[in-house]
């Protein structure tokens, strides 16, 4: 299923997402599941179906890392996170370095500050990779293709730490 | 979702934690990742000239299976020559700490961690 294709937009990773949010309504109001009322139980049926459709579809596209995921599977190429380990050294050493520093916030006398900056670090990196993403999937390359699903899981690595840095300073408020 | 007793021990006795100095040249690194939790797994191995791994240690950021699965390699590996170590399989992790299969992901972490610290050692023996 291609949910660009559902919402009638150009397969792009940047997407407008208002307009994303508007298909996304007249789509549910058209399928809503109480406009068929009165129709056959397969009628309905099918209403239900489609309705999840285009609440999965929204959800997808929605969301950036898993727009771009949507993308790469439409090329044929997935993620298989559950089964693929990343083993980038460099990159890795650095979550090391992260991990560490978020364990330092709690012995830290001015943790804010050390919140503050990780916060920065981790945005801007964060940033770059999401670019470098953009540029690797508006390629029409399989090389580049396979380096942005690369570039994919290191986000979802970001993700995660920022996670983390707002569990512990949500730990710290209270 | 309930550990197994083998994972609990290893999460609250984990063997072999920490790092070698990775100047020292019998040591090599695999370092690894998880996209789907984000964990990370670095794993160090001490090799005598004889290709025996004398030592090893580990440090993972993440799940209670993710450290359990690190903290047995280390166990298992220790003694092994770099071809056996090479054998061990995610199963097996999995098996020995009785993992569900949404935790099946920190088992290959683990073997790929081993896997990578092997690439590193032949790739020094190489040159």
């Amino acid at each position: 299923m291609n949910y660009f294709d559902l919402f009638n937009l150009e397969p792009a990773f940047d997407i407008d997402t208002a307009l994303l949010a508007e298909r996304y309504r007249e789509l549910q109001r058209a399928v809503h599941p109480d406009k068929f009322a009165n129709d056959t139980e397969q009628q309905k049926m099918l209403s239900v179906q489609r309705t999840a459709q285009i609440n999965d579809g929204y959800q997808t596209l929605k969301n950036p890392l898993r727009r771009a995921e949507h993308m790469l599977s439409l090329r044929g190429i997935e993620l298989s996170h559950e089964t693929t380990t990343l083993k980038d050294g460099a990159f890795l050493m650095q979550q090391m370095e992260w991990r560490e520093a978020l364990e330092d916030i709690q012995h830290s006398q001015q943790p804010q500050d050390l919140i503050d900056e990780l916060y920065d670090s981790f945005s801007e990196f964060e940033s770059s990779l999401s670019i470098q993403l953009a540029t690797l999937l508006a390629s029409n390359d399989q090389a580049d293709a396979l380096l942005a699903a690369d570039q994919i899981r290191k986000l979802k690595f970001m993700a995660k730490l920022q996670d983390e840095l707002s569990r512990i300073e949500d730990g710290l408020l209270d | 979702m309930a550990y197994s007793e083998k994972v609990i021990d290893h999460y609250e006795n984990p063997r072999n934690v920490g790092s070698f100095d990775k100047n020292d040249p019998s040591v090599v690194t695999g370092m690894v990742g998880a996209p789907a939790c984000g964990d990370v797994m670095k794993l160090q191995l001490k090799i005598g000239t004889d290709g025996i791994i004398e030592d090893a240690k580990f440090k993972t950021y993440g799940c209670g299976s993710a450290i359990a699965s690190s903290s047995l390699v280390t166990e298992w590996v220790k003694g092994k020559s770099v071809d056996e170590a090479a054998t061990i399989k995610n199963a097996d992790i999995a098996e020995e700490l009785a993992l569900p299969p949404v935790k099946i992901h920190c088992s290959i972490l683990a073997e790929d961690a081993i896997k990578a610290a092997i690439e590193e050692y032949k790739s020094k023996q190489a040159k």
